[in-house]
C-alpha cells in the first residue's frame, strides 16, 4: 500500500504548480491572453466579446434550473424580453437611470417568474419543456404585437448605457471590462450557492425527486426557487444587452437565443460553476474563426460542434479532469 | 404508546387490491419487519405510510399525529425517514455530498444564508461536513468519501442510502428491502448497522424479502399476503405459523395441484 501512496503523491505534485495546478493556471493564462488580443485588436471582437459576456450571464442563470436542478426549461428567453423592454421602455420613457432600470426590470422578472413558474412547474419532463417553450413563443408576440407598448418590429433605440449620474460607460473597452465584472460577480454568486445546503438541494432532486423528498426537500418550493434565479439573471442579461447595444427589437430574444444558449450551455458543460461562462465564450468566438472558411462558415461551425458534443460530452469545464490525479482510492482490508 | 399506529389501510387501484384494511402499530424503539412474498403489497404499504401514495381508506398517526395526507418531505420532516428497494442515489454528487444532502432537515438557511456566508453558516456547513463523515464510518465508507456515488458497487450503495437517510436523523427508519441484490457479506455488514442504530434508539420499520436476515435481526414481524395482514408476533413465532409457512412455500393442495 505504500507503493500506491506515494505514486498519487507524485502525481499531485507533478500538476501542482506552487499550489496551483496547471489547468487552472493554464485557463487562466489563455483567458487573459485572449482578452489582451481582443483589447489590442478591437473593433468587431469588441462587440462579439460584449454579448459573450452577456449570453454568459444568461447562462449561468438559465444553469441553475437546467445544470443544478435538471429542469428543462425552453422559455427563459422571456424573461430576457422582460429585462430588454424594461429597462428600455423605464430609460426611453421615464427617463430612469440604466442601473435603476436594470434592478427594476429585474424585480419585475422575479415576480413574473414566480406568476409563471407557479403552476407551470408541476409539469414534469417533455411537458414541463413544452409548456415552458409557450412561454418563451407567448412573450416573442406580445413583443412583436403589442406595438403601444414595445414598438412592435420597430424595436427600442436610444438606449443609453451603463453607467451611474453623470459618469457614463461609452467606450467599448471600458463596457467589455464592465461586463466581465458582471459576469464575474454572477459566477461568483452561482458558485457560493452551488456549493451550500441550497445548492445540495437543487442537484439532489436533479438526481432523483424522491429520493430528495425523502430527506424533507421541499422540491416544489426548490424547482420554483431555481427557476426564479434563472430568471433574474436572464432579465439582467436582457438588459445588459439593451443598455450595450443601445438597440432592442423582438428579434433579439426569439427563439435563436433558445439554441444560441443551450449550445452555449452544453459545449461550456451543463451543471458546473464555471461552464456556463466558458460555453458563452467559446460558443460566440466559434462563428467567427469558422468564417474564415468562407462559404462553408455555417458547415465549419456545426462540424467543431458535432466532434464537441462526441468527444467532450460533459463539456469543455470537464477537461479540467483530465491530467488530474484521480482521487487515491483507500486500500479496503489489508 | 406505538411510535407508529395504522388503521384499516387500504388502498385499491381500479379494480385490484394492493393492501386491504392493515392494523398495525409499531412500538417506540423497536426492530419491526414487515414480510411477504412477493406482491404481497408490501411496497404499497410502505409508499402509503411514508407520503409517496394517498390511501383509498385508513389513517396512519405517527408519534400521535395523523399524518395521512401529508407530503413526503413533512412527512420526514416530523422523522419518518425512507429508503427505497431501487436505490435512489444522488448521481453526479460525491459520496460524501450524498449523506450532506441528508442533513437537509437538520440545517437551516437558503440563498441569503449561502450568499454571505455568516459565522454560524460556515459553522454548520463544517458540521455537516464533518458529521457527514461520522455517518460514513459508522456504515463502514469512510474510505469512499470523495468517490462519485454512482461509482460504488450496489452493497455499498444501500449502505449509502442508510447513511443518509440516518443524517436526517428519523424517529422511525423505514428500510425498503435493504437486502436485495446484496452478497452474504454485505448483507452481514448492513445488519450489523441496522442493530447497532436500533441499539442506539432508532425505531426501525422493515420491508424484507429475505426471512432468513429478519428472523435474525426483528423483534416483531408482520406478515402480508395478497395485501392482506395474515398474522403478527415474534420469529419463533412466525417461523411455525401454519399460514405464513403456506404464503411462503404453498399449502399441500396447492403443491399437489
Amino acid at each position: 500500500m505504500r507503493s500506491n501512496h506515494t505514486m498519487t503523491l507524485r502525481a499531485s505534485i507533478s500538476t501542482k504548480l506552487g499550489g496551483y495546478d496547471y489547468f487552472a493556471v493554464g485557463g487562466a493564462v489563455f483567458i487573459a491572453l485572449l482578452f489582451a488580443f481582443v483589447f489590442i485588436k478591437g473593433g468587431y471582437l469588441l462587440t462579439v466579446m460584449q454579448l459573450a459576456m452577456i449570453y454568459g450571464v444568461f447562462c449561468v442563470g438559465l444553469n441553475f434550473f437546467m445544470g443544478y436542478t435538471g429542469q428543462a426549461s425552453f422559455g427563459q428567453n422571456a424573461f430576457a424580453a422582460i429585462g430588454g423592454y424594461g429597462t428600455a421602455i423605464l430609460c426611453v420613457e421615464y427617463g430612469f437611470e440604466p442601473m435603476l432600470a436594470l434592478l427594476a426590470s429585474m424585480a419585475i422578472s422575479g415576480v413574473a417568474s414566480v406568476t409563471v413558474g407557479y403552476p407551470t412547474l408541476r409539469l414534469r419532463g417533455h411537458y414541463l419543456a413544452m409548456a415552458t417553450f409557450a412561454l418563451g413563443l407567448i412573450t416573442y408576440d406580445l413583443s412583436v404585437q403589442w406595438t403601444s407598448l414595445t414598438q412592435g418590429y420597430m424595436g427600442y433605440a436610444g438606449i443609453p448605457p451603463l453607467g451611474i449620474g453623470a459618469f457614463t460607460i461609452e467606450d467599448e473597452r471600458a463596457k467589455l471590462v464592465c461586463l466581465m465584472v458582471i459576469l464575474v460577480i454572477g459566477l461568483w454568486i452561482s458558485g457560493r450557492l452551488r456549493n451550500s445546503r441550497f445548492g445540495r438541494a437543487l442537484r439532489a432532486i436533479s438526481a432523483t425527486e424522491h429520493g430528495a423528498a425523502a430527506l424533507g426537500i421541499r422540491v416544489s418550493y426548490y424547482k420554483l426557487a431555481a427557476f426564479v434565479i434563472a430568471a433574474l439573471y436572464a432579465s439582467a442579461a436582457g438588459s445588459l444587452f439593451a443598455h450595450t447595444v443601445g438597440f432592442i427589437s423582438p428579434e433579439v430574444f426569439g427563439l435563436q437565443m433558445v439554441v444560441v444558449t443551450f449550445t452555449m450551455l452544453y459545449v461550456g458543460g451543463i451543471g458546473t460553476v464555471l461552464g456556463p461562462a466558458i460555453g458563452a465564450v467559446v460558443a460566440s468566438l466559434l462563428p467567427q474563426i469558422a468564417r474564415s472558411t468562407g462559404r462553408f462558415q455555417d458547415i465549419a461551425y456545426a462540424l467543431v460542434l458535432l466532434l464537441l458534443l462526441i468527444y467532450v460530452p460533459k463539456g469543455l469545464s470537464a477537461l479540467a479532469g483530465i491530467g488530474r490525479p484521480r482521487p487515491a482510492k483507500q486500500a479496503t482490508g489489508s | 404508546m406505538a411510535l407508529l399506529a395504522v388503521r384499516n389501510l387500504t388502498k385499491r387501484f381500479d379494480g385490484l387490491t394492493a393492501n386491504s384494511d392493515i392494523n398495525l402499530d409499531i412500538p417506540e424503539g423497536s426492530l419491526f419487519a414487515v414480510i411477504g412474498p412477493n406482491g404481497a403489497g408490501k411496497t404499497t404499504f410502505f409508499n402509503m405510510v411514508s407520503g409517496f401514495l394517498a390511501p383509498t381508506a385508513g389513517t396512519i398517526e405517527f408519534a400521535g399525529e395523523d399524518i395521512t395526507h401529508l407530503r413526503q418531505d413533512k412527512i420526514a420532516a416530523k422523522g419518518l425517514v425512507r429508503t427505497f428497494q431501487l436505490v435512489q442515489l444522488f448521481k453526479g454528487m460525491t459520496v460524501a455530498e450524498n449523506v450532506e444532502v441528508g442533513f437537509h432537515l437538520a440545517t437551516e438557511g437558503g440563498v441569503g444564508a449561502a450568499l454571505m456566508r455568516l459565522s454560524w453558516f460556515r459553522r454548520q456547513e463544517a458540521d455537516v461536513h464533518a458529521k457527514a463523515r461520522e455517518l460514513l464510518v459508522f456504515v463502514g465508507l469512510a474510505g469512499q468519501a470523495e468517490q462519485d456515488a454512482e461509482l460504488l458497487p450496489y452493497g455499498q450503495q444501500r449502505l449509502l442510502e442508510v447513511a443518509r437517510a440516518l443524517a436526517a436523523k428519523p424517529r422511525l427508519l423505514l428500510l425498503d428491502e435493504p437486502a436485495a441484490g446484496l452478497n452474504a457479506h454485505e448483507t452481514d455488514a448492513l445488519a450489523a448497522v441496522i442493530q447497532d442504530l436500533n441499539r442506539q434508539g432508532t425505531t426501525v420499520l422493515l420491508i424484507e424479502h429475505d426471512m432468513a436476515l429478519v428472523t435474525r435481526i426483528a423483534q416483531r414481524i408482520a406478515v402480508l399476503d395478497f395485501g392482506c395482514k395474515i398474522t403478527e408476533g415474534t420469529p419463533d413465532e412466525i417461523k411455525r405459523h401454519p399460514d405464513v409457512i403456506a404464503a411462503y412455500l404453498g399449502t399441500e393442495e396447492a403443491a399437489n395441484a
